[in-house]
Order: C-alpha cells, then sequence, then structure tokens
C-alpha cells in the first residue's frame, strides 16, 4: 500500500523507540503515509496500525485528533492560514479572506481545478512571523501579506 | 508509609497509594466516573476534585499521589463547588433520557447528579447527537449519553488485551467508537456494560425487557468453565431477565465471561421441555412424572435382565452438579451398572492419577507464578476469565511460554512458543522436555523415549522459560484433555513440572469436572464405542457433548432404551425413548467445585419451568421407585454433605499413579485440529441465540488451514471445502490460519455443521466443494 521509500522512513521512526513501545510511532508514520498518498483513508490508517503492529483504532485515534492528518483528499496544495490571537492581530484574518477571493473557496474547501485546498490552522509557533501560513503542512510562510501571498502562489504554479 | 488527613481523619497509607486510595481504605467516598480499581488512572471525567491544603486548586482523588502530612477535604465548600462545576458540564450535552434509558435506577451519572447537579440547567444551547455504532450481538449503545469516561476503551485495552474501542475526534467532537467497521469481539465484552456509568453501553439481548429495580438479586455460580465465576442472576417473576458478576477476587475478580453473562438466554429458549415424556410406538407422548418414572425404571431392569448390567451406560457432561452426579453413580450401582463417565469429550480414557486432577493450586496462586507453560489449550476460548489473569500477570512480569498446535493470539505477550501438528503434541512436550534435560544434565525418565532428532530452536526457548523459575506452573487445557494420547501429553508434562520444580495442573474443561472425579463418575471410559443396549444420560447431547459425536449418535440411535434427563427437548426428541425434563442450574441448589478444587454451593433462583424437577429429585424419586435403599435425602446439602464429605484438598492430586509409556510417533497427512468452539462447549451457550450471533461463533462454522497447506488443496479463503473423516462429511467456508502448521486443518467440534466428522486429533480429507 505504501511505497519502499515510505516504509523505510517509518522503520526509522519505530527504530526511535523501544521494541515494546512500537505505538510511540504511530504520529510519525501517519505523517509519512499522508505525505505519499496526499490524505488518509480508512485503508491506509488500517495498513499503517498494522505495519506498526498496533490495533486500528488505536492510529484512527491519532488520525482524527490532530488537524493535520487529512482524511479527505485535498489539493495538490493545502494552504492553511493561522488564525489564532497573535496572527490575527496581525492580519491572519486579512490574509485568510485574500485567499478565499483569490481563490474562490471557503475554510475547508478545494479549488474545482483541484489545485489548492484551504484550511484554518491552529497556532504554529512562529507568532513573530505574523501571520502566517502552511504549505502542504511542512513549509511555513511568514508576513503573508497580499504581496507576499502572489509571490507564493506564483511560486506554486 | 505515609501519613494523611481526610476530613479531619487520620490514617496512614503505603507510600504510592493515590488519595482515592487512601479515601476507600476508611470508607469516604469521593464521587467518580472514570476511575475503576481494575483500570489505570485516566482522571479525565474530574469529577473525584477534593481541596488539598496549601494546594491552589482541587485536585482529581484519584490520581493525586499521597505525600506525607497532606491534609485532604473530600466535602469541603471549595471541594463540592467543583465537583457540582463538573457536574453541571457533564450534564451539559447528556440527553437526560433517565425515563426510557436502560441504565436507569443503576446509572452513577444518574445517582451523582442527584447529589451534586442542579434542579435545572443554564444551558440553553442545542446538545449534541452522537450516532450510535455496532458493537456486535451483545452491547447495544447510545452513544449521546457517553460521558467519555474511556473506562470501555481503557478495558478492552488493559483488561481484553486489544484495544478494540477507541476516542475519536476532539472536543466536543469526540466520541467512542470501534474502528469503522469492527465491532467488539472479545469474549469477555460484556463487562463494558457493567463498566460504562451511564447508559451509553447496556446489554442487547436484556434491552427495554425490565427495570432495575423491579428484579430480585440472587446469587449463583457459573455452570460453564472451570473456573466457577459467581453471579448474581437479577430474576423477575419467575424468569431470569440478566446475569451480573458477583465480585470474588479469588475467582472472577469483578468480571465475567460473555458465555457466563448472556448464556441465560436459553433459560427462557422455546426449546425448554416441561413435561416427562414417553416415545410409544414411534409417536411422542406426554406422560405424568409417576408414569415416566415407572418406565424408566422397568426398561432399565429389562435391559439389564436380558443382557446383563454391561449393556447400560450412563453419561453425563461434567456441566452436571456434584449431587446429581453422585446420584447417578449410586442409581447406577443399585442397578450393578459400573459405566458412569463424564469425560465424554476426552479420547483416551487411560490416565490414572493418585486423586482428582484440578489446577495443582489456587487461581490466585497460579497469577502470581514467575513463568506458566501451557500446553494444548485455546486459552481464551477455554478459560477466557483465567486468560485474562495470566495476562495480568504478564504486565506484573510474569513468562507465558505455550506449546500449542495453533499460534493463537493470546493478546499478552509470549515469551516463547512451539506450534507443532496437533498429532504431534507429545513430541513437543518431549522436545521441550529433552531441552529442558540438556540444561539440566539430567536424563530423561526411562518410560519417556528420548526421541531423535534435533530439538527446534522454539523448543529451547521454551524451556529456558521453565528453567531455574522460583514459582512455575505446567497446565494442560481442553486440547490436551481431549487429545487421543492425553495419558503421554500428562506422563510428558508432568515430568517437565518435576525436572523445574513446577507445578503441574488441569484446567478443568468444566464447571464440575473436579466434582466429577471426586464422586467418582469417571468408570464408564469410551462407552459409544461399543454400543451398549441402554444408556442413561444427564444433561448431555450425543452428537454435540462426545468427542466422536457421529459415533455416539449411531450408537444411541441403536439402542433399546435411551433415558434423557435434559432440560432440552431438540436433541433428546430425536434419539430418546424417554425424556424427563430436568432444571438447568438456574432452577436446582447443587455444588460445583471448581479447578481449584473450591466446592461452590448455590440455590435455584427461579422455581423450576412447568413441570421441570431438579435433576437430583428425580433420580432420588427414581431410586425409590427401584425400591433402592438410602435414597431418603430431603435436601440437595445432605447429598452434598455425603458426596463431598471430609476435606476435599487431601483428595486432589496430579500425581500419576504409575508410570506412562510415552513413545515418539511420525506423523505425517493432513491432520484435523478440532477444538469445541467456545458457544458450542454446553447446553445453554449452544441455545443463547446472541452468542450464537458473535463472530467467534462465525469462526467456528469455518474450515482453517495456513496458506501454504490451502494451496496444496486448490483451496482459497472464501471457497466452500467438503471435509471427510471415517465417512462423515461437513461442507464448510475456508478461511487463513496463518498460526497453524502445515498440513493441519482447523474444523470445530461437536458443532451442528461438523457433528458427522470423528475424532478431534484424526486424519482428514479436504476437498473443493
Amino acid at each position: 500500500m505504501l511505497s519502499q521509500e515510505s516504509l523505510a522512513q517509518i522503520d526509522r521512526e519505530l527504530a526511535k523507540y523501544p521494541a515494546d513501545q512500537r505505538r510511540s510511532a504511530i504520529m510519525g508514520a501517519l505523517r509519512i503515509a499522508q505525505t505519499e498518498k496526499r490524505y488518509l483513508t480508512n485503508e491506509l490508517i488500517e495498513f499503517v496500525a498494522g505495519y506498526v503492529r498496533i490495533p486500528p483504532v488505536a492510529a484512527y485515534e491519532v488520525a482524527t485528533f490532530y488537524n493535520m492528518y487529512d482524511r479527505k483528499p485535498v489539493g495538490k496544495y493545502k494552504l492553511t492560514v493561522c488564525t489564532n490571537l497573535p496572527c490575527a492581530l496581525s492580519g491572519g484574518y486579512s490574509t485568510a479572506e485574500y485567499l478565499k477571493q483569490k481563490l474562490g473557496i471557503g475554510f475547508g474547501e478545494t479549488t474545482a481545478d483541484g489545485k489548492y485546498t484551504l484550511a484554518e490552522g491552529e497556532c504554529m509557533g512562529a507568532c513573530g512571523y505574523a501571520p502566517v501560513m502552511l504549505v502542504n503542512n511542512h513549509s511555513m510562510c511568514s508576513h503573508m501579506t497580499p504581496e507576499a501571498i502572489e509571490k507564493k502562489l506564483a511560486e506554486l504554479e | 508509609m505515609l501519613e494523611i488527613e481526610i476530613d479531619g481523619k487520620k490514617l496512614t497509607v503505603p507510600s504510592g497509594s493515590t488519595v482515592m486510595d487512601a479515601a476507600n481504605s476508611i470508607g469516604v467516598h469521593i464521587p467518580h466516573f472514570c476511575y475503576h480499581k481494575k483500570l489505570s488512572i485516566a482522571a479525565n471525567c474530574r469529577m473525584c476534585l477534593v481541596q488539598v491544603e496549601k494546594a491552589p486548586k482541587p485536585l482529581p482523588a484519584c490520581a493525586t499521589p499521597v505525600t506525607d502530612g497532606m491534609k485532604v477535604f473530600t466535602h469541603s465548600d471549595q471541594a463540592v463547588t467543583a465537583q457540582k462545576g463538573v457536574m453541571e458540564f457533564l450534564l451539559i450535552n447528556h440527553p437526560l433520557d433517565c425515563p426510557i434509558c436502560d441504565q436507569g435506577g443503576e446509572c452513577q451519572l444518574q445517582d451523582l447528579a442527584v447529589g451534586y447537579g442542579q434542579s435545572g440547567s443554564r444551558y440553553q444551547e442545542e446538545k449534541r447527537v452522537v450516532a450510535n455504532k455496532d458493537l456486535g450481538p451483545l452491547i447495544s449503545t447510545d452513544m449521546t449519553r457517553c460521558i467519555h469516561c474511556s473506562r470501555c476503551v481503557r478495558f478492552t485495552e488493559e483488561i481484553a488485551g486489544y484495544q478494540e474501542l477507541g476516542m475519536a475526534n476532539r472536543g466536543e467532537f469526540t466520541e467512542v467508537l470501534p474502528f469503522i467497521g469492527k465491532t467488539v469481539n472479545s469474549e469477555i465484552s460484556g463487562n463494558v456494560i457493567d463498566l460504562c456509568p451511564v447508559g451509553a453501553l447496556t446489554s442487547k439481548p436484556f434491552r427495554y425487557s425490565a427495570r432495575t429495580w423491579e428484579l430480585s438479586r440472587r446469587k449463583s455460580v457459573s455452570p460453564h468453565d472451570g473456573l466457577g465465576a459467581n453471579l448474581v442472576v437479577q430474576v423477575k417473576n419467575h424468569k431470569v431477565m440478566r446475569v451480573l458478576p458477583l465480585e470474588n477476587e479469588a475467582i472472577n475478580e469483578c468480571w465475567l465471561a460473555d458465555r457466563d453473562r448472556f448464556s441465560y438466554e436459553a433459560l427462557n429458549s422455546e426449546e425448554r421441555i416441561t413435561k416427562p415424556m414417553i416415545k410409544q410406538g414411534g409417536v411422542w407422548q406426554e406422560a405424568d412424572w409417576q408414569t415416566a418414572l415407572e418406565f424408566v425404571a422397568n426398561g432399565l431392569k429389562g435391559v439389564i435382565a436380558e443382557h446383563g448390567r454391561d449393556a447400560v451406560a450412563a453419561v453425563a457432561t461434567p456441566h452436571s452438579t456434584v449431587e446429581e452426579l453422585f446420584l447417578l453413580r449410586k442409581l447406577m450401582s443399585g442397578l450393578g451398572v459400573d459405566a458412569v463417565e463424564t469425560r465424554l469429550r476426552a479420547a483416551d480414557f487411560s490416565l490414572k492419577t493418585a486423586g482428582a486432577t484440578w489446577l495443582g493450586q489456587s487461581i490466585a496462586d497460579l497469577a502470581a507464578s514467575d513463568a506458566v507453560l501451557v500446553i494444548g489449550s485455546t486459552l481464551r476460548k477455554e478459560q477466557p476469565l483465567l486468560a485474562q489473569r495470566l495476562r495480568q500477570s504478564v504486565k506484573k512480569g510474569m513468562q507465558l511460554a505455550v506449546i500449542n498446535p495453533h499460534g493463537d493470539d493470546l493478546l499478552t505477550a509470549k515469551a516463547a512458543e512451539l506450534v507443532v501438528r496437533p498429532d504431534q503434541l507429545v513430541e513437543g512436550v518431549v522436545q521441550v522436555l529433552r531441552a529442558l534435560a540438556e540444561v539440566k544434565g539430567i536424563a530423561l525418565q526411562p518410560n519417556i523415549e528420548n526421541g531423535s532428532g534435533d530439538i527446534p530452536a522454539e523448543a529451547r526457548a521454551v524451556a529456558a522459560v521453565l528453567a531455574g523459575k522460583e514459582k512455575a506452573a505446567v497446565l494442560l487445557g481442553n486440547i490436551a484433555q481431549q487429545h487421543p494420547r492425553y495419558a503421554e501429553i500428562y506422563a510428558a508434562a508432568a515430568a517437565i513440572a518435576e525436572a523445574t520444580g513446577a507445578k503441574l495442573g488441569v484446567m478443568s474443561e468444566a464447571a464440575n469436572s473436579v466434582g466429577a472425579q471426586l464422586v467418582g463418575a469417571e468408570t464408564g471410559g469410551d462407552v459409544f464405542a461399543k454400543p451398549r443396549q441402554a444408556y442413561f444420560m444427564l444433561n448431555a447431547e450425543a452428537e454435540f457433548d462426545v468427542q466422536n459425536g457421529a459415533q455416539a449418535l449411531a450408537a444411541v440411535q441403536k439402542a433399546k432404551l435411551v433415558v434423557a434427563l435434559s432440560s432440552f427437548s431438540s436433541c433428546a426428541l430425536e434419539h430418546a425413548d424417554v425424556i424427563l425434563p430436568v432444571s438447568p442450574f438456574s432452577e436446582t441448589s447443587g455444588t460445583f467445585v471448581n479447578m481449584e478444587g473450591r466446592a461452590q454451593s448455590f440455590n435455584g433462583v427461579v422455581r423450576p419451568l412447568g413441570e421441570t424437577r431438579p435433576a437430583w429429585k428425580v433420580l432420588r424419586v427414581l431410586g425409590n421407585v427401584l425400591g433402592f435403599a438410602g435414597f431418603d435425602y430431603t435436601t440437595s446439602e445432605e447429598i452434598r454433605d455425603e458426596a463431598l464429605a471430609g476435606e476435599i484438598g487431601p483428595r486432589l492430586s496430579n500425581a500419576l499413579a504409575a508410570p506412562v509409556a510415552v513413545k515418539a510417533q511420525a506423523a505425517s497427512g493432513l491432520v484435523r485440529l478440532g477444538e469445541v468452539s467456545i458457544y458450542q462447549a454446553d447446553m445453554l451457550s449452544r441455545r443463547a441465540p446472541s452468542l450464537q450471533k458473535t463472530a467467534d461463533a462465525a469462526v467456528a462454522a469455518q474450515l482453517r488451514a495456513n496458506a501454504a497447506t490451502l494451496a496444496k488443496l486448490g483451496l482459497a479463503a472464501g471457497d466452500r471445502a467438503r471435509a471427510e473423516q471415517a465417512g462423515g462429511v461437513a461442507e464448510l467456508a475456508v478461511a487463513v490460519d496463518a498460526g497453524l502448521a502445515d498440513d493441519v486443518i482447523r474444523v470445530s467440534a461437536n458443532h451442528p455443521l461438523t457433528r458427522a466428522l470423528a475424532g478431534h486429533v484424526a486424519a482428514i480429507t479436504v476437498a473443493k466443494a
């Protein structure tokens, strides 16, 4: 279900923990699975749970608790805008509004061409760079003024 | 030891205690939901908040360790304000549908809301609604009522051994659920019903049938496995409505297996027979007791007069009480009949021990072992609660090793495992013995053939688990006891126990296996191999209770006279000549002696249904009708006192009476592994509809083998296969069981689909159907 590279990465995660505490690696394992497959289906969650050797429901608990795990298809680029207080005070809402207008979608929606998904995010621990935006859960963009957004979107084209 | 003051009372508690433990020890009640003494501490309901001196805010009693000199106030203004606040939050999303809730009257939320809740709610917004989940045929859900205490989740993970339930999503969207498309399939799943402090998880079979305050609570003892779990049977209008555990730390703790909890459904089954019946000229006719008893008495006398006393055999299941078996034996000796047999599922009757075989120690002592070797057992299905106990012991450091003809998951860590073909179980045990002899530098006993070939690494690992352990045990399970070479397995296991100083134990197949031995109801051997003219059957059904059911059925059908003392009509109507309706455990007083040699007497919880009578009374009157002396008992206690006169302890012994020759045998070809599935083991569970809908019951209807064996046979999972044994045929769905050795065909025994097959461990042929 997953590529050899992903499995090798999960093995690396597993190696970080004692043999009798394999379940500790589930967050990393789900992240690796999601990076390869874009989002987590129930089948994929069950597969990862089997690989880590924990009950599937234990992996499901983790996958449904953290909002950076996607359980529905997302666009090629998932843009997560922080709207927690420091970002909100520094223009997080206008960043979000600008993106909504620009892409013609709301939070939790995907553009018709399947390119962008817009998501509302929680604090990313970079309030000094507010407003912040996360691309595909991995790359952080700071000071997201409309100009910065335009520049970023052009890069993503 | 630490000093603590709770509500002004000074006490000392061991270090490591929590405030909750300390309060419980002096009988101070702190309200709680998520705390449970047998589960890990979650501290997520927050109901047990108490005031602690010098602490800036209230602390949860269940998760706060006691420190020296701590002063706790459980009912101070601060504590009560905190508790009331928590209660208000808990009730925000609770539907308060108590009038239609099965938990009403025994609901902890309801009870605590009386003490800590307010008469009205300040919450005006919409309450949340949570979709119900399908947890299988035993547990009904109303998830909107859930307060997320997580007791059920922790139970499946910690006690049942496999997390089948989880807490998904977060915050307001949190819900308890099984993984998508899965149900809760544990053999002890019903305990989550007791654990649930609200009405989110309730009993499906019991649903909407009674209110807790209408039910009377009566003590009883489980008639199923050899543990003898203590029950509270709840009764309304002379009908058993449900079964709950009666806490007994030495036996079942606070748990019950699903079989103990839900088999009561059979007690109210349509199949109950309530009047004596006699077959005359091939037609069944109802009769009164006097006529039926005289028919039986004359019939037995007639057969004995014509064919001699060896032409009669009495058989009973070891689920019968001490009193019943004692009177059966006494009645038969009055007739001059020697053959009384309760080892119906055995294939090897040659084992002779110095006393009644038993666990060899108490259940609590077993749980405190350093190492346990289990030989030939589907442990979780044979002894669900004993398996649970050993699981807890493994967590505390016990090492568990198994020698089995399958690789079933015990849902706990196995320190070592040797999987063999079922017909090579003896050889497997001997290999471990050889490994031990090598390690210890001792010679094998002369009666045990050394065998040749290399000792597999798995056998060495099993030996290593036992070697050098202070407190070890070797246990024999049902597969071993029902094995055609039981005596050899027993002797080899006894040699392992001797070499390691371990205690040898037999896990009793049935509730009264030990009692049956104590009253000497094991004198017949295989009474169906050579058909008799007359069979006297107590609580026994030929095709379901006897190892070779097909052979037993044929013998019974050929017999001139078959007397069935049974609670159920279905099987008896097919081949008996007279049926005497006798009470199941719920309608009679009696005694079971469990696997640790503990005699547990119980009373009937309801009156006998219709004209049904307790079997001990029937046997007593039959003794009178036959004119035998010594049948004047007026109570079952008199019979018990005579049957179990003196102490039981000295009469229990697992020591071999004489050495058994153990000879290595080679094996090849397809072999059957036939074990009796959990819900086919006795008359009651066979007839409990909800148990028959479980996943365990579904597995029993399959033919299982490993992938290589299936490929060799040209079969794939999902196919239908035809299994044949000694002329008997069974057609079953095929499934893969990766834990089996090559050429092993796992087909459960004494099952409606497989009853035509012969021995549990014997050659079998399989073809695509």
